[in-house]
């Protein structure tokens, strides 16, 4: 794996340039912060999540419209002052607040297991400062030859160092 | 583009000379990495005394029943529903910020999101407090869940608006709990990735292994996106359920189509005042100066200032329709609050929350931290006694004069309530001890564009129109985090 740290974002797209110039492909890019338009450079598709989060909101609105159409119509209609037993308007609260709720939960749980994020996963962090003040472009080292070529278009691109590592990440477990 | 500069007559959101990102992560993580000061030890205990005097008093409760509590056949509800709504606005502007102003790209409340969230969890859970506490038989609570039960198949009453606030306040609870965590993981990847032996094994476990690779970022952006778009209907909601409370039913002084608007401002109205009496003073203890500016502060008490003239106006139109709809009962209801046996409480919320926050609009006031805070806790006591007003004042007098009475609190309710703030700060206080009180990596992406020493970068390089120039330089006047002589040359 080689590694080309950066400490600024802009040099560091800079560096996702030169690198595409020279058709060597990059494995991902590790940045403390969301930077944007780099979806573009680096030919990311735009998230489907929003598709999901309708879909879990659709079906908890449904879910609980049917709940309470269920108990107040079906099973056991109360006479109340003589209203209609479908009275809609109280449906609505319910029928918004879980639309919410499993749009919520389904759109993040969604989205921790398209990114494989899960209480006790052991962090694939290829080098530490990359949550703190540096933006690393990983090249992965097999295939892509020479590497004294890649080093050298990082180092100009303006990277401040360029890791050479041999295992893949430095996790801690 | 993260090199895009935006205009230079905006306030810069970050300020000081030679901040780098590393430096960002630095000042943010100082709280956690380090043993608290004697500024947060003295909070600590005295903040959790108080959360003794909650738990004992909520045990108490507990174990006797509510017939502990001052209430009586007529004022059947008094402290616990006061508090509860109380502690539910107080919740309502750390949604406010952290999904109203995402969406309307309110750049500032970057730096104010994560601990106005936090406050927003906490004082959720203070409120859970009364509603668990004055059902009285507490273990009875999954009664309001739609659960088959051995009575055949009766089931809750969805009619209630007490069912559609337990729908309303637990999605609310949820929802920000996962937004807020959502938030959180970059940051906590961050501690993760700076701290050894089994601190790093526990911020691993809670980090869920985040590393901060382009796919994760997109989709965690998105995530915020639509949080963002449906927790803002959904605070909205969450206050208009709780007004409905009262609305629904037929008490004069209650039976009004004006409380939902009224209650949303209110709420917001009472959570700034509160992110203002916290923020003003974490700022200071855990030296944030540089992200939490005096335009943040100005910013807030804007918005104070709105939200309680948006506040007094629900007053006064109250009153008039009272007077309007010429119904007796309900114009006694009205007149009886501000000149009956209450007139202190009523005359208190409208000094509180219609006269003083109009202080702010004097520039001065607006950016003196004292003044600030001083004013952020009255609005607190006044926001108190609105929704006291409102309850006890309604209930107090009810159609049979043989059955008026006053409301008196016994210690059990007093040590409830100012148990529960204990809770709070407690609360409050072992979160900035152990999670960033700042969102870094938010605030890490506005250091190119809105920080003050990029700002002072353009003016350097020129191109800039000098009037714009001027007046950004006016408005860093107000700043007591920016040196200022580094202006005089350029």
């Amino acid at each position: 794996m080689i590694l080309g740290l950066f400490d600024d974002p802009d040099e560091m797209m800079h560096g996702i340039e030169k690198l595409q110039k020279n058709s060597v492909p990059i494995y991902d890019v590790y940045t403390p912060m969301p930077i944007h338009g780099i979806e573009d450079k680096l030919g990311i598709k735009e998230s489907r999540l929003g598709y999901a989060a309708f879909c879990f909101g659709c079906l908890g609105g449904s879910v609980i419209f049917s709940i309470v159409y269920y108990t107040l119509v079906h099973d056991w209609p109360m006479n109340v002052g003589g209203k209609p037993h479908f009275a809609m308007p109280n449906f609505v609260p319910f029928t918004f607040e879980w639309t919410i709720l499993w749009t919520a939960f389904g759109m993040v749980f969604t989205f921790f297991f398209a990114s494989h994020l899960f209480p006790g996963r052991a962090p694939r962090v290829m080098d530490l400062r990359a949550t703190d003040d540096r933006f690393v472009i990983a090249i992965d080292a097999k295939g892509n030859i020479p590497h004294d070529d890649i080093t050298k278009i990082l180092q100009d691109a303006g990277a401040v160092e360029v890791k050479h590592n041999d295992r893949k990440y430095v996790s801690y477990e | 583009m993260s090199s895009h500069s935006e205009s230079i007559i905006r306030e810069p959101l970050i300020t000081g000379k030679n901040i780098t990102y590393a430096q960002i992560t630095n000042d943010v993580l100082f709280p956690v990495e380090n043993k608290p000061n004697k500024a947060w030890w003295i909070g600590f205990i005295v903040a959790s005394i108080g959360a003794m005097v909650w738990l004992f008093s909520i045990s108490w409760t507990f174990w006797y029943g509510i017939g502990e509590w001052g209430l009586n056949k007529t004022v059947g509800w008094a402290w616990d529903i006061t508090g509860f709504v109380w502690w539910v606005g107080i919740g309502h502007a750390g949604t406010l910020i952290s999904a109203v102003l995402l969406l309307f790209r309110q750049n500032w409340r970057n730096s104010i999101n994560r601990s106005a969230e936090a406050m927003t969890i906490f004082a959720v859970i203070c409120a859970a407090t009364y509603i668990f506490g004055h059902m009285g038989r507490t273990w009875l609570a999954y009664w309001t869940l739609p659960l088959p039960n051995q009575y055949g198949s009766l089931w809750v009453n969805w009619n209630s608006a007490l069912m559609m606030d337990v729908f309303a306040i637990s999605t609310y609870f949820s929802v920000s709990l996962i937004f807020w965590y959502t938030g959180l993981l970059p940051d906590i990847a961050a501690i993760r990735d700076r701290a050894k032996g089994l601190r790093r094994r526990i911020y691993s476990i809670c980090s869920f292994g985040w590393t901060g690779s382009v796919k994760t970022w997109q989709r965690f952006e998105t995530a915020s996106l639509i949080l963002a778009g449906i927790s803002t209907p959904l605070v909205l909601s969450v206050h208009t359920i709780v007004s409905f409370d009262f609305a629904t039913s037929l008490e004069p002084g209650w039976h009004t189509t004006i409380f939902p608007p009224y209650f949303v401002a209110g709420a917001i109205f009472s959570g700034f005042a509160m992110v203002q009496t916290l923020l003003l003073i974490a700022r200071k203890v855990l030296g944030l100066e540089n992200y939490i500016t005096m335009f943040h502060i100005e910013s807030m008490n804007k918005i104070i200032i709105l939200t309680g003239s948006i506040v007094g106006v629900a007053y006064i139109t109250e009153f008039f329709i009272a007077w309007y709809s010429g119904v007796e009962y309900e114009q006694y209801a009205f007149i009886n609050r501000s000149t009956g046996p209450y007139w202190w409480a009523y005359w208190s919320m409208m000094t509180c929350n219609v006269i003083t926050p109009q202080l702010f609009w004097f520039r001065k006031i607006r950016l003196s931290i004292p003044a600030s805070w001083v004013l952020s806790i009255i609005v607190n006591i006044g926001m108190w006694f609105e929704r006291f007003v409102i309850i006890v004042t309604s209930l107090h007098r009810d159609y049979l004069p043989s059955s008026w009475v006053m409301f008196y609190p016994t210690w059990v309710d007093v040590g409830i309530f100012v148990g529960s703030i204990g809770l709070f700060f407690t609360m409050f206080l072992l979160f900035i001890r152990v999670l960033p009180s700042v969102a870094i990596a938010e605030v890490k992406l506005l250091l190119k564009t809105s920080s003050e020493q990029a700002k002072l970068k353009l003016i350097k390089e020129g191109h800039l129109d000098p009037e714009q120039v001027e007046f950004y330089k006016e408005s860093l006047q107000k700043f007591d985090s920016v040196e200022l002589a580094d202006y005089d040359k350029v």
